[in-house]
């Protein structure tokens, strides 16, 4: 089985705990507005990887990883599910920790045999209400909440990411909504917000894409710490 | 023979005491320490006055445009200067280079030329008197160039060997300082004095001449040590008494080789743990506290901040700023399985917090992955915060020099007191290429250097085919190279011998001589895009290649891509057999490095466009570095592509330098710390030799360039040392940001 893969970063450090390989898988479905990858949208952007050549160069990076491990981003990983249940059982077998990184766009049979292998979710929870969701990814909130009440389910550790926008999802009661979203859920260990950036200016310009968020500013850390208390 | 000095009261006893062994010493006397940073003090009032006179003393230098005065009428030497002290009644340890702090002396004996340009770059005219007496005396400078061939020449003028030790001190020696402060001088003058009876003995070969005469010298200077020390107040015949004193003979004995010799590299050694078994002893009879003690030691680092060596303008250039390599070793484990990490390894790491972050000295962590994880964890944290420290593998290097070796210069390993070093600069691999395609003519002067061959005329350049002549001439380089070696340690030994440094060895020392590669990265790219893509050679009007077109990709190097990595590999393994088939003065085992310091500017700049795609001029990687921006793995897939060169083929060492952002590093502190040591750890688990780290933004250098005023003492690391930032040229500081940075995040 072969798997498209956009491009590795042997060494990522804020994508799960401790320092991790991160394998960003090509394509998505969805369009966030402030997609910071929007390079990876494409199914047939990246090269071919078999399951082991992939494991075998993931394995590489096995000496520096020590509390970390290897996180599958993209893109959107659950579309590649069955060939990373594959590549996930490999690097399991050599003791790392496996998480993946989802919007938790896709829920079926292939998804939930990979959850089995995978021991840590970040999920993203993009926005908090359906209209909102739509308008900003092209997708529908409900899936996410499923794939969250599947991960609740199977007792699944879970990392909650959401990105904040200026403008669009930095108030004190968006943030407060996105806590009452999440209450109630035992998995969800942790919750990132993550603040919106332009870094990914240059790959828009590369590809020749709009962002819209063109003239939005950066999020501050100052602001984003406020909204953390009020979580 | 006296072998219960007083002076040793409250030590263990052993072997050490009948006969020269400070690693006996230290293994059964020291105090091994693996809890956490949390008893260190800060500096004391008395360390604060000092360190305020010395930053005035520093802003004085550099507002006279980097050298404060010279002083053109004195030869440097250990006695001719009179006592003299930054501020008297605050200096606990003692001891000036010259007759004035940060005044700089004059030492002709490696090359009257340079010290006379040295003088006159800054506005100074080096005295009648020395001019005169010199002008009956030949310096190793001289010597050399009586010698060297039309060949060697050229290949010094066309920069194919480069940074050549042939006009200054060859530097790289490491005395063992701390027999001073253990043994006193008069008793180390006594066993030279019997190893000079025992050699007499013996027939009298040429060896033996020589070597009885270099005793002679080295017994000399052992009595001018004494009498320099006297200047100062102090007799330092017997052994030290107490750590203040055991700290200032041991100074005493650097500062001394620093008077005599203007090296390259003047290593302090591994004196940490040493000194830290006086610290103990005197912690245990109620004479010095921790406040005490970190004094001592901030204020014998002060000290080593103010060394200075008189260089010219193009030497400063080459090496950005100029640096003295006063590389310290700590930390490492023993070979009995505990720790060598002991209180003194964290209170000399301190002083880059007491006494603000500094490249002097060379501070240069042991790294072992059994070193304990409080002291692991502080190391990273000082990385982080200062950037001021470089790590190199013990569990690679204590196999092969057992547990007291320290490091000279940047990344080359040496047994203290019993090996020393022929330094020998590095050739440039990237032109050795270009020669064999245009056989034997230098790309840049259009200069036949080389054995004569047709220049390759292939429309796509043939893998084998460039191969097979980029083997025949780097053996034609390993010969002339060796050779140039031989001339230039002959003359140093003949006319620049270092007698302290080598009084503080045994008489019986093994030597090793140290050659090097400069451009890596460079030419391993180059043969992959011969093998993996087409190269069409351009040709110019002289009828050389001037340029390539590359069609196509290539493996390139720092991807962890075996393709690539293991031309990379087999270069440096094929080069260090070469140079073996050549032998060489006083039997010196071969060695190699890849190390450029910041030389791979310059080094570029003399080399024309490279099959890789890189422009003529444009600067190489640094050490054992990928080519900027070549790495699409990220970091760790780059730090595999440098940790499979061979150790075993490099003994001199492979430099790595690694620049990441604070953010790319982890989200908290904690979690930069945990993440840092997870990489040494990592790294060195898979047999690297080396790594500098630099954890900072591109962003704040970009402004440290432009506003050097607001970054007085930015330190970053480049290969194998720390320098200030704004003493780099504009091109450097240009080439260090244009560098790699990790920061996908």
């Amino acid at each position: 089985m072969t798997g498209r893969i956009h491009s590795i970063q042997s060494m990522g450090t804020v994508d799960g705990p401790g320092v991790r390989a991160v394998v960003f898988m090509s394509g998505c479905p969805l369009r966030c507005i402030y997609c910071h990858n929007p390079d990876t949208w494409d199914f047939h952007s990246g090269e071919e990887y078999t399951v082991n050549d992939l494991a075998a160069k993931i394995l590489r990076y096995k000496p520096y990883i020590k509390d970390g491990g290897v996180t599958f981003s993209g893109g959107e990983p659950c579309m590649q599910a069955d060939y990373l249940y594959e590549v996930a059982t490999i690097l399991k077998e050599n003791g790392l920790h496996i998480a993946i990184d989802t919007s938790g766009v896709v829920l079926n049979d292939s998804v939930k045999k990979l959850l089995g292998v995978v021991d840590l979710v970040l999920l993203d929870i993009k926005m908090t209400t359906e209209d909102e969701y739509i308008r900003y990814t092209r997708q529908s909130l409900k899936s996410a909440i499923s794939f969250l009440d599947e991960l609740e389910n199977m007792h699944k550790d879970t990392w909650i990411r959401h990105v904040v926008v200026p403008g669009i999802n930095d108030s004190i009661d968006d943030i407060k909504k996105l806590g009452q979203l999440l209450s109630g859920y035992g998995c969800i260990k942790k919750i990132e917000l993550l603040p919106f950036k332009k870094l990914c200016l240059e790959k828009y310009k590369k590809l020749d894409i709009p962002f819209q968020l063109e003239n939005t500013p950066q999020m501050s850390e100052e602001r984003l710490n406020k909204l953390y208390k009020a979580l | 023979m006296n072998n219960n000095f007083s002076q040793w009261h409250g030590f263990i006893q052993g072997k050490w005491c009948d006969d020269i062994n400070v690693r006996e010493f230290i293994q059964k006397n020291y105090t091994p320490y693996i809890g956490d940073e949390s008893f260190l003090e800060g500096p004391t009032d008395r360390t604060k006055r000092l360190f305020n006179a010395y930053s005035e003393k520093l802003d004085e230098e550099k507002a006279a445009g980097g050298v404060l005065s010279i002083d053109t009428r004195t030869v440097s030497s250990l006695t001719s200067y009179p006592a003299a002290y930054l501020k008297k009644e605050d200096e606990l340890i003692v001891g000036l280079q010259t007759g004035a702090p940060l005044e700089r002396g004059v030492n002709p004996f490696g090359g009257i030329r340079m010290a006379r340009s040295a003088c006159k770059a800054y506005g100074y005219e080096l005295s009648q008197e020395i001019e005169q007496e010199f002008f009956y005396r030949t310096t190793h400078n001289d010597g050399v160039f009586r010698v060297y061939t039309d060949t060697m020449k050229a290949m010094r003028h066309a920069g194919i060997l480069t940074g050549l030790p042939d006009a200054y001190g060859r530097g790289r020696v490491i005395g063992d300082y701390r027999r001073v402060a253990l043994y006193g001088v008069d008793y180390i003058i006594e066993r030279k004095k019997e190893d000079k009876i025992e050699l007499g003995r013996k027939r009298m070969t040429e060896e033996n001449i020589r070597l009885s005469e270099e005793l002679y010298k080295q017994i000399s200077f052992l009595e001018k040590l004494k009498e320099m020390a006297t200047m100062y107040g102090c007799d330092i015949s017997k052994p030290a008494v107490n750590a203040r004193e055991a700290v200032q003979w041991l100074y005493f004995g650097y500062l001394a080789a620093n008077k005599e010799q203007n090296g390259a590299a003047m290593s302090l050694g591994r004196v940490g743990t040493f000194l830290d078994i006086y610290i103990e002893r005197d912690m245990r009879l109620g004479l010095l506290d921790e406040a005490g003690a970190q004094e001592l030691i901030d204020q014998l680092v002060m000290k080593l901040r103010m060394i200075r060596h008189l260089r010219t303008p193009e030497y400063n250039e080459l090496f950005g700023g100029d640096p003295v390599w006063i590389t310290e070793a700590v930390g490492g484990m023993g070979e009995d399985g505990r720790t060598l990490v002991t209180k003194n390894s964290f209170r000399f790491l301190h002083t880059l917090y007491n006494l603000g972050s500094a490249p002097e000295p060379n501070l240069t962590i042991l790294w072992s992955e059994s070193l304990p994880e409080d002291f692991k964890r502080y190391c990273a944290r000082v990385s982080i915060e200062t950037d001021s420290i470089q790590y190199e593998n013990d569990d690679l290097m204590r196999p092969v020099y057992g547990d007291d070796y320290a490091i000279a210069c940047c990344v080359s390993a040496m047994k203290i007191g019993k090996q020393t070093q022929f330094f020998g600069a590095r050739c440039n691999l990237p032109k050795t290429l270009l020669m064999a395609l245009n056989g034997g003519r230098d790309e840049k002067y259009n200069m036949q250097i080389g054995p004569v061959m047709p220049p390759m005329q292939d429309n796509v350049l043939d893998y084998t085919e460039v191969r097979h002549r980029l083997d025949y001439y780097m053996s034609w380089l390993a010969g002339e190279y060796v050779d140039t070696m031989n001339v230039i340690h002959f003359m140093h030994d003949k006319y620049a011998y270092e007698r302290l440094q080598l009084a503080l060895h045994d008489t019986d020392v093994e030597r090793v001589m140290a050659f090097g590669v400069a451009g890596l990265s460079v030419i391993a790219d180059s043969l992959s895009a011969i093998k993996y893509a087409k190269v069409r050679p351009v040709f110019g009007e002289n009828g050389l290649i001037t340029d390539f077109e590359i069609e196509g990709d290539f493996p390139k190097y720092g991807n962890d891509d075996d393709r690539v990595d293991s031309i990379a590999t087999e270069l440096l393994d094929r080069f260090i057999t070469e140079l073996r088939k050549n032998p060489t003065y006083k039997g010196a085992k071969h060695t190699l490095s890849v190390l450029t310091i910041t030389s791979n500017v310059v080094y570029g700049k003399k080399t024309g466009s490279t099959p890789d795609g890189r422009k003529a001029g444009e600067p190489f990687a640094p050490g054992a570095n990928p080519m900027h921006n070549r790495e699409a793995n990220g970091a760790i897939a780059s730090l595999n592509s440098v940790a499979k060169l061979c150790y075993d083929s490099c003994r001199d060492g492979i430099s790595n330098t690694f620049s990441i952002v604070p953010a790319a590093l982890g989200k908290t502190d904690n979690d930069r710390i945990n993440n840092l040591v997870s990489i040494l750890d990592g790294y060195f688990m898979q047999h690297a030799h080396h790594i500098n780290v630099n954890v900072l933004d591109r962003q704040k250098l970009i402004d440290a360039m432009e506003n050097p005023e607001l970054y007085p003492n930015l330190t970053i690391r480049v290969s194998g040392y720390a320098v200030n930032f704004h003493k780099l040229s504009k091109e450097q500081q240009k080439e260090v940001i244009s560098r790699t940075f990790h920061e996908s995040v």
